[in-house]
């Protein structure tokens, strides 16, 4: 039993150097969200700059509109903004902001300083509406139509390259 | 011609190391003193082609030479001369070699430092070494020289990241390095160790220092790194539990553990596999963490897929150097003896509940930092884990760490009593709690977590006195100064480094607590009041610089209508490269920072400005000071001078270790 104690740091690096292993051999490419294709779930939030209005999905009923979950704390998500900035100033479809597990006021002085690419961003400080929508981390962004319905998750940062090659092409399909 | 001087010294050293481990190896298992006599010389000869070849590197960059691609990427004949040798290690191929050149002369270091020791013991360490040196030269000279020609030579080079344009940055990497490399010491000793079965005490005591150099270098290169961080990215943090801030603290974390498992171990023959295992991890967690941060993998993956032969080098590596080394491990470190039993509430028993913890809180910094990389690796996308799973996770793993850190000291060897501790510590707690009351009740705001962090480091300060006064007042000699003068200096070197923590702690708490900034819109002539100073804004300037503009802008900060000081926040624009970097204006003092630092012009002279007060910030970097002076203090240690005698007499624990 003693000797056994003794060989678990082997069995955890080799688990580790496996994984890597696989990352290393392995694409990025994307995994589909079990999401994808269902209603997008609703919710009512309190606007991060008007504390006083409400938003839910329901609003947008009929639009092509993307939802964007970030919070200051995130890093990627400050590589993700400026690329939310340039594209808002397309006036494409309107993002929506999910400020997430974020408080107001930091949130609100990130969008100060960072500049502001959405239409308007909701308040989701305890994360629950993140996790309706199945959110594990920040950024991640979805495509919703205009019945309502989920057509595509990215997850983590958009990218110049993630921006032209899927989300403007479903967007144009969308007819938005 | 010095371009292919160095590749060609790169060579040579590699060649030297081959030779240097076979050699180390044979000798060891033959005995034969002819070989065992050139172990050293070939170390030696090394560390001179790796410093070679370090300085024709930077020989390139000094004198501008853009026919090599790596000046090229990274340097600019405008830049000042000591940006443009720090240049040597700014990129990816050049910090390598700088890892490489601090492992060459540790392994000079041990060489020229080691003849008390038993010939093939030093053989086998510097076999160890070599073998990883061996790994680094290969890995520099198939997928990363930094001496590749560029032909035709470029006119101009593409300029050093303006975010290193800075003094900090001139030696924050060299110090990192120094400590990161320097753990490689305590692994070949404990890897030579379990290849004879001997951790014996006499093993242990050979390690501490050579694990507290380590340590040093790693904390002030840590608190370089973070002070760096602090002023020049312009929005006042300290800590961002970045990836690259993670891969050098889990080695910290882990380096902290095995100094002290190292002084039990040496003290009471106890934790022996414990402290070889720790050793193995400090030295792999440096490994990992290179890795990590040196092949791009924690900012994108597609680093492999661009040359995908660093990504399979890495990690043959590492399978090879950590997996070996733990599969050593697993093999020889259940014959070793378990040592001296200790109670339930004793010096060990404190010790090793610290041990634990700090090796849990690495494992929640490794998962936090590599989460993101499984994610990546998967295809999931990129995802920031971020501060709240950190400060989270690693508060709670840290405060009992810390509370049992002031105990320890106090207690006493194999079994403390309770009561006893109650005696010894109870006037310690009652001040630090009424410190931690009274404080933040001065200060306006009370709210659990800073009560709590002030009481962490008032009982931290207010236990070590205690126990200095205790220890000086039970110290046999008739004078106070006869007293102080008997103690030795390792152990004031851990006073100091206690201290430092507590200094530390403190630091965070009031300037978590307590600082305030004001983030707004100024138009020359504006005023803002932040933590009663005043902040008139007076305009900007342009100014030329060096190798940059600088629009500069001047505030005058007053207090009650006394002028205080007049701050020059700067915002400088690297034509090169086309970046601008946000140049704070600190007014540094012991009790506060003021900070202000410019945004962007929002047109018509007016600024985004952010105005900080930060009370006690600079009492951070003063904490980890103070503990890296505490480490130098116990490597003064007159012991560790007198090793020759040391090791001669058999001390208990190692004819324990050898029956």
């Amino acid at each position: 039993m003693r000797r056994l104690a003794f060989v678990i740091p082997l069995v955890v690096f080799i688990a580790l150097a496996i994984f890597l292993a696989v990352g290393l051999t392995r694409d990025p490419r994307e995994v589909p969200s079990p999401f994808i294709g269902k209603p997008a779930p609703s919710f009512k939030l309190e606007r991060l700059q008007e504390p006083t209005m409400a938003f839910g999905p329901a609003e947008m009923k009929g639009k092509v509109w993307m939802l964007n979950v970030w919070a200051s704390w995130c890093v990627a998500c400050r590589e993700e903004h400026p690329v939310l900035v340039e594209f808002s100033k397309r006036n494409a479809v309107p993002i929506v902001g999910l400020n997430w597990k974020d408080t107001r006021e930091s949130g609100l002085k990130w969008l100060d300083r960072f500049g502001n690419p959405y239409a308007l961003s909701v308040f989701d400080g305890d994360g629950r509406v993140g996790i309706d929508y199945g959110v594990y981390g920040a950024p991640e962004t979805f495509v919703i139509d205009r019945d309502g319905v989920i057509r595509y998750k990215q997850i983590g940062a958009i990218t110049p390259e993630a921006l032209d090659e899927k989300i403007l092409p479903l967007l144009k399909s969308l007819g938005a | 011609m010095i371009p292919e001087l160095g590749h060609f010294a790169l060579i040579v050293a590699l060649a030297l190391a081959l030779a240097q481990v076979a050699i180390a190896f044979t000798g060891a298992r033959t005995g034969n003193s002819a070989l065992l006599a050139t172990v050293r010389p070939a170390a030696i000869g090394q560390f001179v082609f790796v410093a070679g070849a370090f300085a024709a590197l930077a020989y390139c960059f000094v004198t501008s030479d853009f026919s090599v691609l790596n000046v090229t990427q990274h340097s600019n004949s405008k830049l000042p001369v000591n940006y443009r040798f720090a240049a040597t290690w700014g990129s990816h191929e050049g910090s390598i070699l700088l890892w490489a050149l601090m492992l060459a002369t540790w392994t000079f270091l041990v060489a020229a430092v080691s003849r008390s020791l038993p010939e093939r013991f030093v053989a086998r360490v510097l076999g160890v070494m070599g073998l990883v040196s061996v790994g680094f030269l290969l890995f520099i000279l198939i997928t990363s020289n930094p001496f590749e020609r560029l032909l035709p030579a470029a006119a101009e080079g593409e300029d050093l990241n303006p975010l290193l344009q800075d003094p900090g940055m001139v030696i924050h990497p060299p110090m990192l390095y120094m400590g990161y490399v320097g753990f490689s010491v305590a692994f070949a000793f404990s890897i030579a160790a379990l290849l004879e079965g001997r951790l014996d005490a006499a093993w242990a005591r050979w390690s501490r220092p050579w694990t507290l150099a380590a340590w040093c270098f790693l904390t002030v290169g840590i608190c370089l790194g973070s002070a760096w961080a602090y002023y020049t990215l312009g929005w006042g943090g300290w800590w961002f539990w970045d990836p690259v801030e993670n891969a050098s603290f889990m080695p910290w974390l882990v380096g902290t553990a095995l100094i002290h498992s190292l002084a039990v171990t040496e003290k009471r023959g106890t934790f022996r596999s414990w402290t070889v295992l720790l050793a193995i991890m400090a030295f792999s967690l440096s490994l990992v963490g290179t890795f990590l941060v040196r092949s791009g993998v924690l900012t994108s993956v597609h680093a492999f897929a661009t040359d995908p032969r660093r990504g399979i080098f890495i990690l043959l590596f590492l399978v090879l150097v950590v997996g070996g080394s733990l599969t050593l491990f697993a093999w020889r470190a259940p014959r070793v003896g378990l040592g001296s039993g200790f109670g339930a509430v004793s010096r060990e028993s404190m010790l090793l509940a610290n041990n634990v913890l700090l090796a849990v809180a690495m494992s929640a910094v490794l998962l936090g930092t590599l989460y993101p990389l499984f994610l990546d690796a998967l295809g999931m996308g990129k995802i920031s884990v971020g501060s709240p799973y950190f400060d989270a996770v690693f508060v709670p793993l840290m405060a009992p760490a810390i509370f049992l850190m002031a105990v320890g000291p106090v207690a006493s060897w194999k079994r403390a009593a309770l009561p006893e501790l109650w005696v010894r510590l109870r006037w310690a707690l009652g001040v630090s709690v009424v410190a931690a009351l009274a404080v933040p009740f001065m200060r306006g705001k009370v709210t659990p977590m800073i009560v709590f962090g002030i009481w962490l480091g008032f009982w931290v300060i207010t236990a070590t006195c205690a126990q200095v006064i205790q220890r000086l007042h039970g110290s046999p000699q008739p004078t106070l100064g006869g007293k102080i003068a008997a103690q030795s200096r390792s152990w004031y070197g851990m006073v100091l480094a206690h201290l430092g923590i507590a200094i530390f702690i403190l630091g965070v708490t009031l300037v978590k607590g307590y600082e305030t900034e004001r983030d707004l819109r100024m138009s020359p002539g504006d005023r803002v009041t932040l933590a009663g100073f005043d902040f008139a804004f007076k305009g900007t300037k342009q100014l030329p610089g060096p190798n940059y503009s600088v629009v500069q802008g001047e505030f005058e900060v007053s207090r009650g209508g006394k002028p205080e000081r007049v701050l020059y926040p700067e915002k400088r624009t690297y034509p090169v490269s086309g970046q601008t970097m946000t140049w704070a204006a600190i007014d540094t003092g012991v009790t506060r920072d003021i900070y202000v630092s410019l945004g962007e012009p929002v047109g018509d002279g007016a600024w985004g400005v952010r105005v900080y007060h930060k009370p006690f910030v600079d009492w951070i970097w003063a904490g980890c000071f103070v503990m890296a002076l505490g480490g130098l203090f116990a490597l003064s240690d007159r012991r560790y001078r007198l090793r020759k005698q040391v090791t001669e007499a058999a001390t208990p624990a190692a004819a324990s270790a050898s029956a």
